[in-house]
């Protein structure tokens, strides 16, 4: 069997009498892309808030390498192993490019509180921030202020700062959102290669990406999983086409 | 220490309160609606004072004061508010704390300018001036339990103005979603000059009341100010209701306090020295007070987390 | 932008470090003491904004009551030396402390004493943001300013005078311009400090935590020990300029608590351009020199400091040296 890497148990919150997540269960093996799709309102940012730690869930746990992290914070489930990526941008925009990677790199390899050494000569951290860049095709504007790259290029900058983590599991919230067909189909590219380094939990609305990348799709429906598995039987469930997909025809 | 002195402190304590409330009330409005921090709300309040001593001293009337000073502080308000401040709302807080500190030195020397640096003082009127009986034998000045009276009327017409009226539905929804008042149709610019000039004018009141126990004089509204953020961090940003629960508490804390400590302390030490660290301690009560409404509860009694 | 800029800049520290200590030096020359105590309030004040710089510029917290550690500073001297000049011990028991009237001690002392406070107040005002971080921070201010005005055993109100300047081995500290060199050499301490903490592992994070603390979260590094950590040395470096504040004026009064001192230590840092490393000390400069003479010219400068900034912060954002030297980008 293979190992399982980030478990999700039995997930629960509630927002007053709403149920934003049911008894979530999910899980993410070494190596693998697990896809967790919905439709809007169907929970998915709250239990991403949940998986990360800037939630707390009120019943069920999450467990990353065999390690319960539910009472951690983000830092120290960053800490623990945990890269993540936003939906929206969420990057130190008056910063250049180099420099949140080699953030990125700093977080991983801690030692924050060093106050008299040049930080980016640092050479072990610029080299992880380099490779980072490099992987993600970012190295000619590492010198750029984020501020003034294009939105394609901040989606990739989220990817890179989370490589430089050298995470355990990657938590990705929508990569291509935003991001034309050409972007898209770059990014998926990049992901692709991005599971042997660790196993993302893909949160994604490009249905393309979704079935090209998955090797396990969920689905997540009023806060509750009606259905995972491969993305062929996903294809074909009954439950999923009508609570879902409605009568669009998957790819 | 007699009940009697017990009840007359707490009476003390109610009346700050008050005061604390009508200054507390114009900030967290301001800040609810128009997302604003506004240093120069204890300026509005020395304007008050000045405007009401100057008419009454002319006039003779007290009444003409208090008109005075509600008419000058809204005015001062609704005039800084389209000169300066509605440039500020799209800015970031540490620009607000600047150009709101800036206006209190241009309004704060420009009083001195005007009516110099010695304090001006406001005539209690005769029809109240001198204790009155309460109930249980106590004797309580007429004019403080005026203050306690007018301010209470003043919150209740505010709750009534904020619940019932036009304006007051558009003031909440100005707090809910700021695009969304727009889209409404409502004149933003407009709503926010009255809000502003609302909040001006109850700190305009609480200086011309004040103004008649203590002295009027430059730099008067700031240490008001500091209180009524006291207030509003303790009631929490933005709710009406925290400011005035919150102003109590403070008005409280602080009167008892001052009263309470030396009395605490003398059983246990001599009388200079009980007074000397009861009174340091008391001057600190509100800001442990405060201290520990953060502990428990970061976002105050009242605000939203 | 880019480089031009920041070479205009560096060009800029460097014409105002080297003015600052042209200035004195030729008021000793030609013996104008008074010019060189004005250079020495400037310096002084400068390293109060440093210190605030620290807080407000790298790490985004608008702190309204600095005042706090420049008073602790203060009296942190002027407790020190009066115990030292009625030779009565600070402390009996459980050892015996004795005051002192050694300047290195003293500085010790003040930063170390409002270190402990800022971790304090930090601590507890840190667990708010925004707006309520600069009410709470005003708000501990004030009860410091109540507190030292209602403390009779040091002055109460009136404050404390010390006869005699405190001194520093070497150094005849009573002669303007030994003294003068003597804040000028800790406030080239501090500016380079804060030149290099900007730069290190630790200003990176901070810095991240002030553009964006969700990004810093999601690396690992909580931006709550970084913003408390930061505040701290702010406070240290402001409690320092508070001593020699003190030293200067051979006086404390709780007015060095007051919440207009808060104001003041702020405007330096906005004047000069936040963020900016000489900042403060451009800042400082402004304010002395428009306190000088505009105070010499009208009784009610104040009106005009207030309608400068009021136009700085309205229409040049990036303050003084934003308007000479343009938007500072660090490219690696």
């Amino acid at each position: 069997m293979t190992e399982v890497l980030l478990d999700i148990r039995g997930i629960t919150k509630r927002f007053g009498a709403v149920t934003a997540s049911d008894a979530v269960s999910l899980t993410l093996r070494r190596g693998e892309i697990h896809a967790l799709i919905g439709p809007n309102g169907a929970g998915k940012t709250t239990l991403i808030g949940q998986i990360a730690g800037s939630l707390r869930p009120d019943a069920g746990s999450v467990w990353l390498d065999g390690r319960d992290v539910t009472a951690l914070d983000p830092a120290a489930r960053a800490r623990a192993g945990l890269a993540r990526t936003f939906q929206i941008s969420s990057l130190a925009m008056e910063m250049t490019v180099v420099q949140n990677a080699v953030l990125g790199a700093l977080g991983a390899r801690g030692r924050v509180m060093r106050f008299f050494r040049d930080v980016m000569r640092d050479p072990a951290l610029r080299a992880v921030a380099r490779e980072a860049l490099e992987r993600v095709g970012l190295l000619e504007v590492a010198a750029q202020r984020v501020a003034d790259l294009s939105h394609g290029q901040r989606r990739q900058l989220e990817v890179a700062v989370a490589l430089t983590q050298a995470p355990k599991v990657f938590l990705m919230d929508e990569p291509m959102a935003g991001l034309g067909a050409e972007g898209s189909a770059q990014m998926t590219r990049l992901l692709d290669g991005l599971r042997q380094h660790a196993p993302i939990l893909l949160v994604e609305h490009d249905m393309d990406a979704v079935f090209a990348l998955a090797d396990r799709v969920s689905v997540l429906v009023y806060g509750r999983v009606i259905a995972s598995g491969a993305p062929e039987e996903i294809r074909r469930d009954a439950r999923v086409r009508e609570a879902y997909l409605g009568d669009e025809v998957l790819p | 220490m007699s009940l009697i002195l017990f009840i007359e402190q707490m009476l003390n304590g109610v009346q700050f309160g008050v005061m604390l409330f009508l200054m507390a009330a114009g900030l967290t409005l301001i800040f609810g609606v128009m997302g604003l921090i506004n240093l120069a709300h204890g300026s509005l309040y020395m304007v008050g004072a000045f405007a009401a001593s100057w008419a009454a001293g002319l006039t003779g009337s007290f009444l003409l004061g208090l008109i005075a000073a509600l008419t000058a502080a809204a005015a001062a308000g609704a005039l800084i508010e389209v000169a300066v401040i509605r440039r500020l709302y799209a800015r970031g807080h540490l620009d607000q704390v600047l150009a709101t500190f800036a206006l209190i030195l241009i309004l704060s020397e420009g009083t001195r300018w005007v009516f110099g640096s010695l304090p001006l003082f406001l005539e209690i009127p005769p029809y109240l001036s001198g204790p009155v009986r309460l109930p249980g034998g106590i004797q309580y000045p007429l004019y403080r339990l005026a203050i306690i009276v007018a301010g209470v009327m003043v919150a209740a017409g505010l709750f009534a103005l904020i619940a019932r009226t036009r304006i007051g539905i558009q003031i909440r929804a100005g707090e809910a979603d700021r695009e969304m008042i727009g889209a409404l149709g409502v004149n933003i610019a407009a709503l926010y000059t009255v809000v502003f000039a609302l909040g001006a004018a109850l700190a305009g009141l609480a200086g011309a009341l004040i103004g008649a126990i203590q002295s009027v004089q430059v730099g008067m509204g700031e240490p008001v100010l500091i209180l009524a953020f006291v207030v509003i961090v303790i009631g929490g940003i933005g709710s009406i209701k925290g400011a005035l629960v919150g102003a109590l508490l403070v008005g409280l804390t602080d009167t008892m306090g001052r009263f309470l400590l030396p009395v605490a302390f003398a059983q246990v030490m001599a009388p200079a020295a009980a007074t000397a660290v009861g009174s340091a301690l008391a001057s600190m009560a509100i800001y442990i007070l405060m201290a520990l409404v953060l502990i428990f509860r970061p976002r105050g009694l009242y605000g939203v987390a | 932008m880019g480089w031009p800029e920041m070479r205009a800049e560096r060009l800029l520290n460097a014409c105002v470090l080297l003015a600052l200590l042209a200035v004195p030096l030729w008021a000793w020359a030609v013996d104008e003491p008074f010019t060189i105590t004005l250079a020495t309030r400037l310096a002084i004040l400068a390293l109060a904004g440093v210190g605030l710089n620290l807080a407000l510029g790298l790490g985004g917290l608008v702190s309204l009551g600095h005042a706090v550690f420049f008073g602790i500073g203060g009296y942190a001297m002027g407790v020190l030396a009066s115990h030292a000049q009625s030779y009565t011990p600070l402390i009996l028991w459980p050892v015996v402390i004795e005051g002192t009237k050694s300047m290195p001690v003293i500085w010790l002392v003040a930063m170390g004493a409002s270190g402990l406070a800022a971790l304090a107040i930090g601590a507890l005002s840190l667990r708010t943001s925004g707006v309520y971080f600069i009410m709470i921070t005003l708000a501990f201010g004030q009860m410091f300013y109540y507190f030292a005005i209602s403390w009779p055993a040091y002055g109460g109100e009136d404050g404390l005078s010390i006869y005699v300047r405190n001194g520093f081995p070497g150094l005849n500290t009573l002669d303007p311009i030994q003294f003068f060199a003597l804040c000028y050499a800790l406030l080239g301490l501090a500016l380079w400090v804060f030149a290099r903490i900007m730069r290190s592992a630790f200003g990176l994070a901070l810095g991240a935590a002030r553009q964006n603390a969700a990004r810093v979260e999601a690396v690992g590094i909580a931006p709550y020990r970084l913003r408390l950590v930061a505040f701290v040395l702010s406070g240290m470096i402001t409690g320092l300029a508070g001593a020699l504040f003190a030293d200067l004026n051979r006086f404390v009064s709780p007015v060095m608590f007051s919440w207009q001192t808060s104001g003041e230590i702020i405007v330096f840092v906005i004047l000069g351009g936040v963020a900016r490393l000489f900042g403060p000390v451009v800042g400082a400069a402004v304010f002395v020199l428009l306190e000088h003479f505009l105070g010499g010219l009208s009784e009610f400068w104040h009106i005009w400091l207030g309608a400068v900034l009021l136009g700085v912060v309205l229409f040049a954002r990036g303050g003084i040296i934003g308007l000479i030297a343009g938007r500072e980008v660090r490219r690696d």
